[in-house]
């Protein structure tokens, strides 16, 4: 799509809808949102970005493969479901730091975990798309 | 570390999966840590079952939820056999697999995805939640319809299309049954559900939800009139991957059955009869059209149908023996239709066809190559000494208890064409002359492979002949852990005081 309000509106929307996916991934704890959907967020972003300015642009701001994100994310899921049980609890047990983080809220292992679905689904979803629009 | 036996046999599938991921690209070392992966998870469960034959039920509450309200992982001995039988067999197809696996299918996540497969079948065998076990049966779908289509051949996507539907189909119904039972007793947990079906009075809506995870389980486990997509199915992807299917697949059907059947709902007299009346019927036709297929795959597809008849049989009689012989039967059958797979896919490798028409002359050339294959062969029938006799003769002794004539007669008959089926494959693929040897030599691809890359291959098959020829041989202690199976399924009483009152739980 060769129109110049959404190259230029994407390229505005980008950012914007990175921040809101990030938003929308530390909000899920208690409200709705978390790793699901903001890492769909995410993925519209860059799909996004990709109908303005052709997919050759997309994948050259990602720099990596978006399938790279599966692994990394499930991995992150894993050590975060691991990590009580160096404490001797039992598999993926809540650990939680006493004191609220400014601006994240209570920090704990759940949210690494969450992290970890966002990348996943951030890396699935690309690569979808991305084999998808490929292979014209 | 230690503690946490229960959960490794799920994890380590998993972390090796995730590992192998990250060299999607390297189908080298793919195939080095899958299975370095395989043989960890073998180890893990090895050490789990070996703890629950102590008689322990050990328990683990994923993220320290106390259990009817958190999910839980139960190991007793049942289970611990199961995820040991699973580990080994995936290790073995693993192995086969180094050697069989092309690089295009190494390429887009076959090893991943065989971990991945197996992280869901022991997460099937040690889920104690029933919702639970409903996850783990997506797990095992969703990574075997990758196996089945990976490649992309005519007749794979044929195949994965049937298998698709009726496996997804019997997931909405083992769902709508879970729903039910939720809706009419507010748990999921297997041990509380117990509890509340035998305080509860709505005998009618609990037997149809026992009738919706009948059917659920039964087109899984592919029995009577619910088995039409096995053999439409199985023979379509490589011979390592019919060979997990075939050995393990219908075989998590079958647990959950004798789970469900034994825990929630006991004695009913409705459900017993017609689990008789369907394991006769599953018998006799699985085995009748086993002896008229050409193709050594489909012969085996309509075995696994006759088979898991017996172990039905079993559960529907559910005497002390009958359980003895059917959770025997379960243990033997694994190890030989895995076994019997990647044989067929061996001999495909030395003749270039899986059709018994165009097979012939392998004892000739290969005498103790065939003589290993034969004492896999034969298990399948259950020739004395080997390990498919034992559970047939406590299965023949219960019918006969019990005066059950069906299902006499239905042992007798299958046993015997499930002989004729069995030894049609010995003549027309061992006996037989080749009937055109020279021009089939051009695809014969055993003669190509380097001599490493020929003991790969046969390893795999060495390793569960040997796995068969000791459950055979040492069956006193196998029938051991059968009859400790048997008290543990008779008492639900002591897996619901495992789960609920003392956990074993780490602090």
């Amino acid at each position: 799509m060769n129109t110049i309000i959404l190259k230029t509106a994407s390229k505005y929307l980008l950012p914007l809808l990175l921040l809101f996916s990030i938003f929308v991934l530390l909000r899920g704890h208690y409200l709705p949102g978390g790793g699901f959907v903001g890492g769909l967020i995410a993925a519209i972003a860059f799909v996004l970005h990709a109908f303005a300015n052709g997919l050759e642009n997309t994948q050259q701001l990602m720099r990596i493969h978006p399938g790279f994100l599966m692994p990394v994310g499930l991995l992150i899921s894993a050590i975060s479901g691991m990590a009580p049980m160096l404490l001797n609890k039992p598999f993926m047990t809540g650990l939680w730091k006493s004191d609220p983080v400014p601006v994240i809220g209570s920090l704990g292992s759940a949210l690494f975990f969450d992290i970890g679905v966002y990348l996943v689904v951030i890396g699935a979803t690309l690569t979808i798309l991305f084999t998808i629009s490929e292979t014209r | 570390m230690i503690a946490h036996i229960v959960i490794w046999p799920i994890l380590l599938p998993l972390i090796t999966a995730i590992v192998l991921m990250f060299f999607w690209n390297n189908s080298r070392i793919q195939r080095v840590l899958s299975t370095v992966g395989h043989g960890l998870t073998f180890i893990s469960s090895f050490w789990l079952a070996m703890r629950t034959f102590n008689g322990d039920i050990l328990t683990l509450t994923p993220g320290n939820w106390p259990a009817p309200f958190g999910i839980i992982f139960v190991a007793d001995a049942l289970s611990g056999m199961l995820v040991l039988l699973a580990s080994l067999s995936a290790f073995a197809v693993c192995v086969f697999s180094i050697v069989s696996i092309g690089k295009g299918r190494a390429g887009f996540g076959f090893f991943p995805i065989l971990q991945l497969l197996l992280m869901g079948l022991n997460g099937s065998f040690l889920a104690g939640d029933i919702f639970n076990l409903y996850v783990w049966f997506e797990v095992i779908i969703i990574s075997s319809f990758v196996l089945i289509t990976l490649g992309s051949e005519k007749a794979q996507l044929e195949g994965a299309i049937k298998y698709v539907t009726m496996n997804l189909l019997a997931s909405v119904i083992f769902l709508t049954g879970i729903a039910m039972l939720y809706g009419l007793l507010g748990s999921l947990n297997l041990a509380d559900l117990s509890i509340k079906i035998s305080e509860s009075n709505d005998h009618g809506l609990i037997n149809i939800a026992a009738v919706l995870l009948l059917v659920g389980f039964g087109i899984k486990s592919a029995i009577f009139p619910m088995y039409f997509w096995l053999p439409a199915s199985y023979h379509t992807p490589p011979a390592a991957v019919s060979a997990i299917f075939g050995g393990l697949l219908t075989k998590v059907g079958v647990y959950a059955m004798i789970r469900v059947f034994s825990l929630l709902f006991i004695e009913d007299e409705f459900i017993r009869n017609m689990l008789i009346i369907l394991a006769v019927c599953s018998m006799i036709i699985g085995a009748l059209g086993a002896i008229v297929q050409q193709n050594m795959r489909k012969i085996f597809s309509f075995l696994i149908i006759s088979h898991i008849g017996f172990m039905i049989g079993g559960l529907g009689l559910f005497t002390p023996l009958a359980i003895l012989g059917m959770v025997f039967y379960l243990f033997h059958d694994i190890v030989a239709k895995t076994n019997a797979f990647l044989i067929s896919g061996l001999i495909f490798k030395l003749r270039g066809s899986f059709r018994l028409e165009n097979l012939g002359g392998l004892y000739n050339r290969y005498p103790f190559l065939s003589i290993m294959f034969a004492l896999a062969l034969f298990s399948l029938v259950g020739t004395p000494p080997l390990s498919g006799f034992w559970p047939k003769l406590f299965l023949l002794q219960a019918s006969f208890a019990d005066l059950n004539w069906w299902l006499i007669g239905g042992i007798v008959a299958a046993s015997f064409l499930t002989l004729i089926a069995v030894v049609r494959i010995w003549l027309a693929a061992f006996w037989k002359k080749h009937p055109d040897y020279e021009a089939a030599k051009k695809r014969i691809v055993w003669y190509d492979l380097p001599r490493y890359q020929k003991i790969i291959l046969l390893v795999p098959i060495a390793i569960l002949t040997g796995a068969s020829l000791f459950m055979g041989l040492n069956a006193a202690y196998i029938a051991d852990v059968c009859e400790l199976v048997y008290t543990q399924i008779s008492q639900p009483q002591t897996y619901i005081d495992a789960v609920l009152t003392n956990q074993s739980n780490i602090p």
